[in-house]
Parts: structure tokens; sequence; C-alpha cells
């Protein structure tokens, strides 16, 4: 690891300035993508503002129809959530599968939506379910908020507060994980919220996290397993590589897109 | 360097580090607590696993600097030779070890879904919360046994 400076603000204003200070610098939540890629010397960085003392980011509540997660709530945290299994148990589910034990005890939901890696599951349950991004600065849809690869709409000096989810009719998440590395080799979110039916695609697309529009109205007029058999995913815009080809992907999207609506009941 | 202070198996430490030390290096350069292995680069063998405030994570994939004020416990400080852990007393009458160098982090692992399953552990249960731990000599089968005599030893053993 490359040597770097390090700050510790304990307040949101304090992190701004830092950020401010150290033109570079990256944030650090639970640090489990950050760290490692520091480690491997994949990154080097001016410095490193650790969100870790900033009381406030861990809340996880329910505010009418929405269920509210702070950024810096880990993965533990949100599986185990009583207002998460009840408000959205499928999301639950999804925390609890990700990573191991001692990667859910550390990482957070804020800091995997904001590195967006595209084999991550937050980014589909997110998308899905049509969450707002509430950041020190503003508030950013879903589909502002995830930009590509690795990449969001997230500033330099732009420090992601809470995840606002609206708590759908129904949401379901099914993924093949990598045997390695548990990431999603591909994962299927299937939510009915008051705004219709929308299937999102993880792990697979060759520019992130994606949706798609045949299986979406198809379920919106009959939400059944079989009514996204058959409907295919054009390979073109998947990812290949030496996990899995573009075509196996595809056919993926489809056995994962049924078990998603199953698990949606 | 900066100064980091926490307290270790019940001992404050204050030490200056370099902010890039990660918390596994600190364990072992800086307090020579060596019980806690490194086994890969890339967070994924768990031979590293300590406690943190009361959860297990990977000590090679947490800064020491991000520590501060926390409470951290290795594998030195849960049992001693005279008076093993009953996780470590289980692993021992089990065989659950060869090499023993994954065996630190199997059983601050294993204390940990204890901590949070409770003292009756199903053979799935252990299988799928030992994902992020790696053995290459056992094949698992005595550590899996392992863990779930520990954890029903655990019950009638005062924390």
């Amino acid at each position: 690891m490359y040597a770097f400076d390090y700050r510790r603000p304990s307040t949101l204003n304090e992190a701004d300035l830092a950020l401010k200070a150290m033109p570079g610098a990256k944030l650090l939540a639970g640090g489990q993508t950050l760290i490692p890629t520091l480690k491997q010397r994949l990154n080097r960085l001016p410095g490193l503002i650790d969100l870790g003392a900033i009381t406030g980011l861990d809340g996880i509540s329910r505010k009418d129809g929405t269920l509210v997660v702070g950024a810096m709530a880990t993965h533990y945290a949100v599986a185990n959530s009583a207002e998460v299994k009840t408000a959205i148990p499928q999301l639950a589910n999804l925390a609890e599968n990700i990573g191991d034990p001692q990667v859910r005890n550390r990482g957070t939901i804020g800091g995997s939506l904001a590195n967006n890696d595209p084999a991550a599951d937050y980014p589909a349950a997110a998308l899905a379910l049509g969450a707002s991004f509430k950041t020190n600065k503003r508030s950013l849809t879903a589909e502002q908020f995830f930009k590509g690869l690795f990449e969001t709409a997230l500033e330099e000096n732009e420090i992601l507060t809470e995840i606002h989810f609206p708590v759908a009719k129904r949401f379901g998440y099914a993924k093949f994980a990598n045997p390695a590395s548990r990431y999603a080799l591909v994962g299927v979110a299937v939510a009915e919220t008051a705004g219709g039916v929308r299937v999102t695609v993880t792990g697979a697309g060759a520019d992130g996290v994606f949706r798609v529009p045949a299986m979406e109205s198809a379920l919106a007029k009959s939400f059944a397993a079989n009514s996204v058999s058959g409907i295919a995913v054009d390979t073109k815009m998947l990812g290949s590589d030496m996990h899995a080809a573009a075509d196996y992907r595809a056919h993926l999207i489809g056995v994962l897109a049924a078990r998603a609506v199953t698990l949606a009941g | 360097m900066s100064k980091v202070s926490m307290t270790v198996n019940g001992q404050s430490v204050s030490e200056d580090v370099e902010p890039r030390m990660l918390l596994v290096q600190f364990l072992r350069e800086q307090l020579l607590l060596t019980g806690t292995h490194v086994g890969c680069d890339t967070s994924q063998c768990g031979a590293c696993v300590v406690h943190v405030n009361g959860r297990a994570i990977k000590s090679c994939t947490a800064l020491a600097i991000a520590c501060e004020g926390a409470t951290v416990t290795t594998i030195e400080g849960i049992g001693s030779e005279s008076n093993l852990h009953p996780m470590q007393e289980a692993f021992r009458e089990h065989h659950a070890l060869q090499c023993g160098y994954c065996t630190p982090g199997m059983i601050m692992a294993s204390i940990d879904i204890v901590n949070r399953k409770g003292h009756k552990l199903d053979e799935q249960t252990i299988r799928e919360e030992l994902e992020g731990n790696i053995c290459r000599c056992t094949g698992y089968h005595n550590i899996v046994k392992a863990v779930g005599a520990g954890a029903a030893a655990m019950a009638k053993t005062p924390a």
C-alpha cells in the first residue's frame, strides 16, 4: 500500500472541509473494496477521509412508505434489521448473501453503492425499487445515480448519506453467485411499486446495472414466473469474461428473473 | 505517524502508526500478537479474523488507525494453554486442524457465529457461515463438527 494522509472527521461538515482541503482524497466507509484495492497498489490516493467516526450515518428507519437506510449501515445491519425484514424482506435477504460474514460485518450499503461495482447486489435493488440517494448536497434518483462501470453521479466533494427505498408491493432478488467471490455472476431484481413493475440486472451488463423493459411489460400484464420465459436479452449489451460468456449470462438472466418473480410472491 | 489507541485483549494500547498500517500488521508487528495470521492478499482466506467491538472482521482489511477507540479480541485473548476456550477445546477434540494455519481465524469466526446464531447450529448453517474462512488441509468435515460441538459447549461455560 502506498502512503496516504488520513483524516477522521466527527461531523459531515468536517468531512466536507477535509475533502476540499485534500484534492483527490477518497472517502473510507467499510473499506471492503477500497482497502484490498490499495493493498494491491491498484490505486494510489493522496488521502483517505474515514467516515467511521461520524455518528448518525448508520440508522435504519421507516417513514410512511419509505425505508430509509443510512449510508454507513453495514450489510449485517441491513440483513438483520427488523424494519428491513418487515418492509422489504428480500432486501434483507440480499444483504445476507453479500460476500462472507466478516465482510458483512464491516462493509456498508453506501460504500457498495458509491463504488457501483458492476457485479454488486445493491445496485439492482436500488434501481428496481426506484430508490433515491440523499447526499450532503442534493437528492438523486437511481437512474441519475448509476453512470456505468464503477461510476456514479457523485461529485468529488459529495458524500452519500442516506438511501430511500420506496416500500414495494412486491420485491424479489435472485443471484447466481460467483463461487469464489460471492459477487453476482448475474443477479436479477424484480419490483412492483406504485411506479409500475421494474426488472433490473446486475453482474451481466457491459455498462453496469440495467433494466429489461420487455420483461417489465410482460410482468405488468401478468406477474408470474412464466411471463418472463422466452424473453431474451441482447447479448451485445452483456459482458463476457473468464467467469462467464455473454450468452451464458443471457441464459442466467431468464432463469434468475423467473426465480426473482417467485421470490417476490 | 499518527497516534492510535485501542483496547486489545483487555489491555489499553496506544501506539504511533502510519495511516496505511493494517490492523493485522499492528497486531502482529507492533504488539507481537502473532496468533492472528495472514494467508492471502485478497481478503478471502479468513486466517486474520479477529473481533472488533464484538464482531468478527478480517484484520487484513481494516486500517489500524480506523480502529481508534475500538475493543479488539484476538485468538490470544480468548483462552490459555491451561484453560482453552470451549471452541479451542472442540477443535482439539475433533481434530479440526492439520497444519493449524487457518485455525485462529476459524476459531474467531466460529465464536462470532455462536454470538450471532446461538448454540444450536446445524451443519448447513455452519458450512454457510464459514464462507469467509479457507482451510487447505482438512476438507472441512472435522471443522464443521468442531464448530457444532464448540457452540454447544459454549452454552455450558460462562463467557
